[in-house]
């Protein structure tokens, strides 16, 4: 068992041609995804990748031709909202946005318009999901991880990596790893992905990875409390930032005082969660 | 990105909201002309990105004319919080009844937009919700549907404005809903809203923060940015496509990655040592990125050591190795530098680094460890 994807997801990338879109795709069939369709307006009927996707002119006519269930996003900031509701519109029921720099009005319109279709997202500006050994959506390198029984869920791309490859050092796997992404609108937040690792019979442990901004760790402080029989392990990025300066994400910005690091690491702590001082003692926290 | 006062009323005009008639001085013979075409009585208040400029003497009444230039001579040449007062605002006065506040912003918790409103005008809203909560009135917006008539006027009954105002409060909101969704705003904001002797509404000052992620499509906002805001060095690196901050402590820092580059500055911190700047050098380490993160990084005299951490992943460590030291060449730093590697090919990476004398790290911790030792070593001297 994993979450949200595994052998059965059948992908559809959207800005297949694109430079990131067509190298990620290899990396994804390489991985062994089951990649069925690519869109590209106006490059429908043209094959990519020696022969092995077929690319369509609209995500209606690559999901009616292929099944395919999942879509991932890789098209330009000012498209992708639109490559969003297409894909909502054409029956996909779980998209994955990669894309960063999509303005937050934009978010606030697509989050509300997905909610009303029960479409779910993950992103944007995010790496999307890895199940080791299974599957890949996204950009999250595949060596890097193995089969496990460790939950990773963050907000971070490269922080993410750096859990994933610090569990490897120590033999330790990952059932599915996360990336909830960046920005301060979301489509899939923790609390979500808690609620979906707690269901996993796979997942023994989860790892959460947050950083300064908005107040979802301490939304999820509270429902590990609650709901959470499985143990839970932290880092919080961001101890050191500056208030009122955005520290590269759009959604990592202390803002009138609130969102700080020492606040969340507080929160988890108190809801019983270790948090780790960095990333590379994560292992040893599981461990325990 | 931040907008001026002036700026702001600029655009709440173009959208019915009242504003009082008014004009931008850069020198005090401006300033008096403003004043004399304006009947004399006018405030003269000086705009630059920061708040508290009334208490720091930058907003002043004038009575005549000539009390208008005598100010503007005097705010034109003050400093606040350390950025120059280049431009003022001279506004004709106005006989105040009452002082209301009305915003929008964004509820990150609820993804919807929120208008916010308070009798209690013309103070710190901050202060206002912080003594008395219930004399907030918070009202979320569907971003599909828009600010509805109703919703508008529920806010004015919210607030106890009496009915006489309820038509002009609801011109004043659904203005201000179209400025926010029509300019990418994540703040708009009007304190004070003000209620006249003449009974009329009209809104005293205005700030607005503009998405930056929205300004592509916004051209006309983008060429507003008052670069006297940002450090020097920001302003390069957003040319170039990275993500800098600049900090006050003594180790560099050149990562791949927001979180990350975090959790570094982080990491330096727990070692003992004090980060000197934010650093994303986003994907792709290619060496253009990597001289203009290096000059920036280093034109920060306090630098005392810079820390390299890349998690390269799909990207080659040899190839990240070649691009960090081809920009080496070019920028030819004195201060030590420390790398940590992580992805295909590292060792080998690692391998070509240490040949050019280049401090090597494994782990997070070891690369922490030896730049806070190395930034010792090299500032103590």
């Amino acid at each position: 068992m994993s979450i949200l994807i595994n052998k059965n997801t059948k992908l559809i990338v959207q800005g297949i041609t694109g430079n990131e879109g067509l190298f990620h795709t290899a990396q994804m069939l390489n991985y062994g995804t089951d990649v069925v369709a690519g869109v590209t307006p106006g490059k429908g009927g043209d094959w990519v990748l020696d022969g092995k996707v077929p690319v369509f002119d609209t995500v209606k006519q690559g999901v009616e031709v292929t099944g395919a269930n999942t879509s991932v996003i890789f098209v330009p900031a000012r498209f992708a909202p639109d490559a969003i509701f297409e894909a909502a519109d054409a029956g996909i029921s779980l998209v994955f946005c990669i894309t960063e720099g999509i303005p937050v009005q934009d978010m606030m319109r697509v989050r509300e318009y997905l909610d009303q279709k029960g479409v779910r997202m993950v992103g944007p500006n995010c790496p999307g999901a890895l199940t080791p050994g299974e599957t890949k959506v996204g950009i999250i390198p595949g060596n890097i991880a193995i089969p496990g029984t460790v939950g990773v869920v963050s907000r971070s791309g490269t922080l993410t990596y750096e859990v994933l490859y610090a569990l490897k050092q120590h033999n330790m796997g990952a059932s599915t790893c996360v990336g909830i992404g960046g920005d301060p609108v979301n489509g899939t937040n923790f609390i979500d992905v808690l609620g979906m690792f707690e269901a996993d019979p796979r997942t023994n442990s989860v790892v959460l990875i947050g950083e300064i901004g908005g107040s979802d760790e301490e939304r999820a402080a509270e429902f590990i409390a609650r709901y959470m029989t499985k143990r839970v392990v932290s880092f919080i990025a961001g101890q050191t930032a500056p208030a009122g300066k955005r520290m590269g994400h759009a959604g990592a910005i202390i803002e009138g005082g609130s969102g700080t690091a020492a606040d969340k690491i507080k929160a988890l702590t108190n809801a019983g969660v270790q948090v780790a001082r960095h990333p590379e003692e994560i292992p040893a926290l599981i461990g325990e | 990105m931040n907008l001026h006062e002036y700026q702001s009323k600029q655009i709440f005009a173009r959208y019915g909201i009242p504003v009082p008639r008014g004009r931008i001085a850069v020198n005090s013979d401006e300033a008096k002309q403003i004043a004399e075409e304006l009947g004399g009585r006018v405030v003269v208040k000086s705009q630059v990105l920061v708040g508290g400029r009334g208490k720091a003497g930058g907003i002043r009444l004038a009575k005549s004319a000539d009390e208008a230039q005598e100010l503007a001579t005097r705010i034109l040449g003050m400093e606040i919080k350390g950025l120059p007062v280049r431009r003022v605002l001279v506004d004709e006065a106005v006989s105040i009844e009452k002082e209301i506040y009305l915003g929008i912003t964004n509820d990150r918790a609820s993804r919807k937009p929120v208008m916010i409103a308070s009798a209690e005008g013309g103070v710190d809203i901050e202060e206002v919700a912080a003594r008395t909560p219930d004399r907030i009135i918070r009202l979320h917006i569907d971003p599909l549907l828009g600010l509805r008539e109703y919703q508008a006027r529920d806010v004015a009954v919210a607030i106890d404005l009496p009915k006489d105002y309820w038509r002009q409060f609801m011109t004043v909101a659904d203005g201000l809903w179209r400025v926010f969704v029509e300019n990418d705003a994540t703040l708009v904001e009007i304190n004070p809203l003000v209620i006249t002797k003449e009974k009329r509404l009209i809104a005293l000052d205005g700030k607005m923060v503009i998405d930056d992620n929205a300004l592509f499509r916004r051209p006309d906002i983008a060429e507003k940015r008052d670069l006297d805001v940002e450090a020097p060095e920001e302003i390069s690196a957003r040319k170039y496509g990275l993500s800098y901050i600049k900090l006050d402590g003594q180790i560099g820092c050149m990562v791949n990655g927001a979180g990350l580059a975090m959790a570094t500055m982080d990491i330096i911190k727990l070692y003992g040592g004090q980060p000197a700047n934010f650093l994303d050098i986003g994907g792709g380490a290619g060496s253009e990125k990597v001289t203009a993160a290096f000059r920036i990084i280093l034109s920060d005299p306090n630098v005392c050591a810079v820390l390299i951490n890349i998690f390269g992943g799909i990207t080659r460590g040899d190839e990240v190795a070649r691009g960090i030291l081809a920009a080496i060449d070019q920028v030819k730093p004195k201060v030590p530098m420390i790398v940590r590697l992580v992805g295909t090919n590292a060792e080998e990476g690692r391998r070509l680094l240490a040949d050019a004398n280049m401090i090597t790290a494994e782990t997070l911790a070891d690369a922490a460890e030896k730049s806070v030792a190395a930034a010792k070593e090299r500032c103590n001297q």
